[in-house]
């Protein structure tokens, strides 16, 4: 069973100002999250990421549709119930949401106190979660003698501290650089491991959907235009919005002006072979390349790994006798996809 | 100069006076102010217990006195100070006069400081599973209290200011003494000294309030 269910679900907020219409920001959302997965909803800014993964633990209530959190319908549970609802969720922000006035100790052991714990539960609990994120030492400081990544993490303990099934990640690593983004996404695929917690990751950043998504779902305009396994997703994006997000990580064809320049430096025929874990391998097709009195060139392209799962394009300038490459360019085509770029 | 020793007694009496009027008043006036500021904090549309009604009520209510000037205000309250404490003389009805005077300024000062704590530690503390009253005084009240603590002394050293009136009702402190035996009676000596001993206690508590303050804030 889904651990997080949406069905047709949208959010409207009343009119800015009068005369104008309600703005939707989400607008007949379905998705199905299931338990286990890191689900990763990626979408330019206003697309209504943020605004769905707070419908989830009900910060902001549903205008219309059904969601449910294992099992349970919250759309139309009272406000005191869904506060226990909320202690089985953790979240986690792009500004991280510290409170500057407790340590970090205190900051980690606030949501133990809302869900009632004992004082030597808390401490044990407390403790625990510092060595898991690797600030065993920094217990006794307050957020603002930590850098951004350290930060994060106390964001991250604090929202596990109730042993929550399910994270939201809103934005978490938008505010860190590239390093210290690395070293977060490595917590939170290990959260994921070692307790099971399915995570939802709101992002904007492709290369974080690529390094600890397995499910993907893009959205666009208050939808999710376009949803499946991260490698399906990379590997084949249907929607011109999912290319975008893609072509950020994934240098795949060449674009129009990159192919004049292509063309200018390169005599011969271009083609373009796509690669997709489980068709023929990269040898077979070379070996055919290579053994039929042409030749060629790779001139843009790279395989990328997502998963362990490998694709890619790659974009060869044949030279040869137009025979030769038309024979040779059938054989491969048997084998993998061939695009031939006019 | 002379005077002034032969008034010695009376001047720390009337020092006195006015640290009894001001610490009072702040204690009284700083729970009201700290009351009603929370209600007009939490109340406001879009807050942890947003209601309108409520809000617009305080609201216009602080509105109203507010703008009374404190002297008016003294006696215009003079029967309900005869009402609740018995007296509308002296030093303690100042103190209740300058009680509730104090509760509209302080909650002000309030409402604004705690609309500085950052939406997202409410947000998270929400996230949490954490409900509007926990919030009020786990989160927002400890997360806006280095500032906080700045405005109350900022308001202190206003009460100090305003109980130099108490004299108009019959009541005592260094302002009615300044008044009586240094201007009066033609002594700026004594004028002076009133005046030097209420800034050394202004300066005392601004400084304590900083320091309070950066501990807190630790910056």
């Amino acid at each position: 069973m889904a651990l997080v269910a949406l069905r047709n679900v949208t959010k409207t907020y009343p009119a800015p100002e009068k005369g104008a219409p309600p703005v939707v920001a989400i607008d007949g959302v379905s998705l199905e999250i299931e338990p286990g997965d890191v689900y990763g909803i990626i979408g330019y800014s206003g697309a209504g990421k943020s605004t769905l993964v707070r419908l989830v633990n009900a910060l902001e209530p549903a205008t219309s549709g059904s969601i449910e959190v294992d099992g349970r319908e919250i759309t139309t549970m009272p406000e005191r119930e869904l506060r226990g609802i909320r202690l089985g969720i953790g979240m986690i922000f792009q500004q991280f949401n510290l409170f500057n006035s407790k340590t970090v100790w205190a900051n980690i052991a606030y949501p133990l106190q809302v869900a009632g714990a004992s004082k030597s539960e808390i401490s044990a609990r407390v403790a625990e979660l510092l060595e898991f994120v690797g600030l065993a030492g920094k217990a006794k400081n307050y957020p603002d003698q930590l850098s951004g990544g350290q930060k994060q993490r106390v964001g991250i303990a604090r929202a596990l501290a109730t042993s929550p099934r399910l994270l939201l990640a809103d934005e978490a690593t938008s505010a860190l650089d590239p390093e210290t983004t690395q070293e977060v996404l490595e917590l939170l695929k290990r959260v994921n491991r070692e307790f099971g917690v399915t995570i939802i990751v709101i992002t904007h950043e492709m290369d974080v959907i690529q390094s600890i998504a397995t499910k993907v779902a893009v959205m666009d305009g208050g939808r999710v235009i376009e949803h499946g396994d991260v490698f399906d997703v990379f590997s084949n994006p249907q929607n011109p919005s999912s290319q975008r997000f893609v072509g950020t990580v994934v240098k795949g064809t060449p674009s129009p002006a990159e192919l004049a320049v292509l063309r200018e430096r390169h005599e011969g025929r271009i083609v373009t072979i796509s690669f997709r874990d489980g068709d023929a391998s990269q040898a077979a097709v070379f070996v055919a390349l290579a053994t039929a009195g042409i030749e060629f060139e790779l001139v843009y392209g790279g395989i990328n790994d997502i998963q362990g799962r490998a694709f890619g394009h790659l974009t060869l300038a044949i030279r040869g006798a137009d025979a030769a490459v038309d024979a040779v360019l059938a054989e491969i085509s048997s084998r993998v996809d061939v695009t031939e770029v006019p | 100069m002379d005077r002034l020793f032969e008034l010695g007694s009376e001047f720390w009496v009337a020092a006195a006076e006015t640290l009894y009027m001001a610490s009072l008043t702040l204690l009284i006036g700083g729970l009201g102010g700290l009351l009603l500021g929370t209600v007009l904090y939490t109340t406001r549309p879009g807050s942890l217990l947003s209601n309108r009604a409520v809000f617009n009520i305080v609201n216009v209510v602080i509105n109203f006195f507010r703008p009374i000037p404190f002297i008016i205000f003294i006696a215009a309250v003079q029967p309900l100070s005869r009402l609740v404490i018995g007296t509308g003389i002296g030093n303690d009805a100042l103190i209740f006069a300058l009680s509730i005077a104090a509760s509209f300024a302080i909650a002000r000062i309030v409402e604004q400081n705690l609309l500085t704590v950052s939406p997202g530690a409410i947000e998270a503390a929400r996230a949490m599973g954490a409900g509007p009253l926990r919030i009020l005084r786990t989160v927002v009240i400890p997360e806006a209290l280095g500032p906080l603590i700045l405005g109350y002394t900022f308001v202190l050293v206003a009460i100090v200011d305003m109980t130099a009136m108490a004299g108009f009702i019959g009541g005592g402190g260094l302002g009615n003494f300044a008044l009586v035996y240094g201007y009066r009676q033609f002594e700026p000596a004594i004028t002076w000294a009133a005046v030097i001993i209420i800034v050394v206690f202004v300066q005392g508590v601004q400084f304590l309030g900083n320091w309070l303050a950066r501990k807190v804030m630790r910056r």
